[in-house]
């Protein structure tokens, strides 16, 4: 076998609920073959043989809280040719970037008796935020078929072929009622395509766990679930939740704050 | 006297971070501290002021692979807040997908986490070099489990359709029936898996835990039941706080459980199992004692035989709610929310995942407390880590970090959870 010349794999936890990595894990028809195709080398949810860098490829979950992690995820930056976050906690800061918006010592005071010994700092923010990122993949969880996706376009050295349209469009595909004309508030118009419109299958509306797509009209949206009647508390979570941090899901869901006019 | 520090920097094949320090004195383990270093995310505090209908969605990104444990105990706290039960078809729905999240969890662990342990391999991946059979079995068990939460929630991971009340849509008897052969398939090779762990070698050794879980009048226990334990507990949900209480310590960003009167416990399997041995069906009763255990199972090392065991059982619970399935009129009972202070308890993969709720007077949550099940168990994983070094401390650095991280293996943490990764440190003095 050709060891030496397969490329080198590298999965990153960071602040997460390690959703996003278990999607490899989920890959249970393909897995070998990724085994066979790429050389896991550091992994390690999965493996305890843990391949120092370089490495082709690194795969990047979570986002970043610590003064310790600002410094972690420059080193693996330096040591991978290749870095791909994976969902939105990488991408977007993940649900923990509502402390974001809060008083981050009243956050902790909230959880811990002693606040003294939690080391957090006061924002969560993505990869991007902090080291030169080639590829954003996302999701909350990202989608197991777009990461095989990834994977592939990285080994054939191409672009990963992931759709950065709407939610709708995978509505239409799929067939679905449109849930908003039933009078459903739903986030699937400014949404990343990814999930297949899922929570509209399910005849809820979209909740957003993929973030914005490309050029997301926003406000737009907003007047129409006010014209749903939906006060400006709910058009503000429903923008501030796992994709917060996301720029344009954050200046809509301020818009709607309590002092916001 | 000499002193000496062993670490494990950081745990393989465990979900999250953590890292093991261990002090020994001369010829005796001084301090084991499993330190979790898991950046805290404040569920607790980020859930406030929000929406009762949201709450689910939230707190199932505490962990990407237990998410239904999260919406379950959310949902039933929520609920008992607001004075509302769910019954009949749609409490066996939720039993439903409860089956799907044991199968996958509970086969990731067997096969890919702990099963590489006991054959000396470093993973799954090159466990399968040698062992093809036993890793694409697993993996085919694993991929119904997911199956059950794709059907009846809309995805594997983070599952869409659960909510205050019941479900958003409920699913078709066409859905449910495309799954019992897939069921029927997951539970042959199940059987299988657990007659084939029962033979890996198995270091022999019992610990003497207080073993915690949720038993109910007739069912093995998913989402209901008393609090009990091995040594006299048996209390209403609602009184967690008379019995047990958490701590803060300043080496983990979990906080850690105790029994008031006593100390350390432990939940999950090895603690339901034996509570609830007799509300197993015979079948899974003998297969059990087929494969070698008695009632009740003390040695940790076992435990990847018991949640073969529960896999088992997994599979045929699933099996016997879609064969009664009559879909109900509605996916949800009515929610009508309103002020109140709701409790919730259901059996996670890993053990007991407590939930309480305060509400304002239209379902804005006020205040927010979650008990995960690791954190629970991290003063019982560092009482086994203390024994087990103990036993080699004679032996190379390399084997007890070896041994150490075994015996924390064998719980299946979830440290993402317990913080809401694992180093290990020895310390010799």
């Amino acid at each position: 076998m050709a060891e030496p010349t397969r490329p080198r794999l590298a999965v990153w936890k960071f602040a997460s609920c390690d959703g996003c990595q278990l999607s490899l894990l989920d890959c249970e028809d393909e897995l070998l073959a990724v085994d066979e195709a790429l050389d896991i080398a550091y992994f390690p949810e999965a493996s305890s043989a843990m391949v120092e860098g370089p490495y082709t490829l690194s795969l990047v979950e979570g986002s970043i809280t610590t003064a310790h992690d600002v410094a972690r995820i420059r080193e693996v930056r330096a040591q991978s040719r290749h870095l791909v976050t994976i969902g939105a906690c990488a991408t977007a800061g993940g649900i923990q970037a509502l402390r974001n918006f809060a008083d981050v010592d009243d956050f902790v005071a909230a959880v811990y008796a002693s606040p003294d010994y939690i080391a957090t700092l006061a924002t969560s923010t993505p990869i991007s935020a902090h080291v030169a990122v080639d590829f954003e993949l996302q999701g909350c969880p990202i989608n197991k078929v777009q990461l095989l996706e990834v994977l592939s376009a990285f080994l054939a050295g191409r672009r990963p072929a992931i759709a950065a349209h709407s939610v709708c469009i995978e509505c239409k595909r799929r067939g679905n009622v449109c849930v908003m004309v039933q009078g459903t508030p739903c986030l699937g118009p400014v949404t990343h395509a990814g999930c297949g419109a899922l929570c509209p299958a399910y005849r809820r509306g979209c909740y957003g766990c993929y973030g914005p797509m490309e050029t997301p009209r926003t406000a737009a949206l907003a007047r129409e679930w006010q014209a749903l009647g939906v006060a400006p508390r709910e058009i503000r979570h429903a923008f501030r939740s796992f994709n917060a941090g996301a720029e344009a899901f954050r200046e809509e869901s301020e818009a709607h704050d309590d002092q916001a006019t | 006297m000499t002193t000496k520090r062993l670490s494990v920097d950081y745990l393989a094949r465990v979900e999250g971070e953590g890292a093991l320090d261990l002090e020994i004195e001369g010829d005796r383990v001084a301090a084991a501290r499993l330190r979790i270093f898991e950046p805290p995310r404040l569920f607790e505090a980020l859930l406030r002021g929000r929406g009762y209908v949201e709450t689910p969605d939230i707190v199932a990104r505490i962990c990407g692979i237990c998410p239904i444990a999260y919406q379950m105990s959310a949902a039933h706290a929520l609920e008992d807040a607001f004075g509302i039960r769910v019954e009949g078809q749609l409490r066996a729905l939720r039993r439903l997908i409860y089956c799907g999240e044991w199968i996958e969890s509970h086969a990731l662990h067997v096969v890919m986490l702990h099963a590489p342990d006991f054959l000396g391999y470093p993973d799954a991946m090159r466990m399968a070099a040698d062992h093809r059979d036993i890793v694409r079995q697993g993996l085919e068990v694993k991929k119904v489990g997911n199956e059950v939460l794709r059907v009846l929630g809309g995805r594997e991971i983070h599952p869409v359709n659960v909510r205050v009340g019941g479900f958003y849509r409920l699913p078709t008897r066409r859905e449910l029936a495309g799954l019992a052969d897939r069921l029927e398939r997951a539970h042959e090779l199940a059987v299988g898996l657990v007659r084939l762990v029962a033979t890996l070698p198995f270091p022999d050794v019992e610990r003497d835990y207080e073993l915690v879980a949720l038993r109910h009048p007739d069912e093995y226990p998913f989402n209901e039941g008393r609090l009990v334990s091995s040594r006299g507990i048996d209390i209403d949900i609602a009184d967690f706080d008379t019995t047990f209480a958490e701590r803060q310590v300043p080496h983990s960003t979990a906080l850690h459980s105790h029994v008031r009167e006593r100390g350390a416990y432990l939940v999950g399997p090895l603690a339901r199992y034996g509570l609830n041995f007799d509300r197993l069906p015979a079948e899974v009763q003998a297969l059990a004692r087929e494969a070698g255990l008695g009632p009740r199972c003390l040695n940790p090392y076992r435990s990847i035989v018991v949640r073969a065991l529960e896999v088992v059982f997994a599979c045929q619970e699933a099996l016997r709610i879609i064969a009664a399935y009559e879909p109900p009129e509605a996916a949800a009972v009515e929610v009508v929310p309103r002020a109140g202070e709701g409790i919730g308890c259901t059996e996670a993969p890993r053990g007991i995942c407590w939930h309480r709720y305060e509400t304002a007077a239209d379902g804005t949550i006020r205040t927010a407390r979650i008990v995960p099940p690791t954190s629970q168990n991290q003063p019982s994983i560092e009482a086994d880590i203390a024994a087990v070094a103990g036993s080699v401390l004679d032996q190379p650095d390399e084997v007890i970090r070896d041994r150490c991280a075994r015996s924390i293996r064998n719980h299946d943490p979830c440290i993402s959870c317990s913080a809401h990764a694992l180093r290990l440190r020895v310390r010799r003095r």
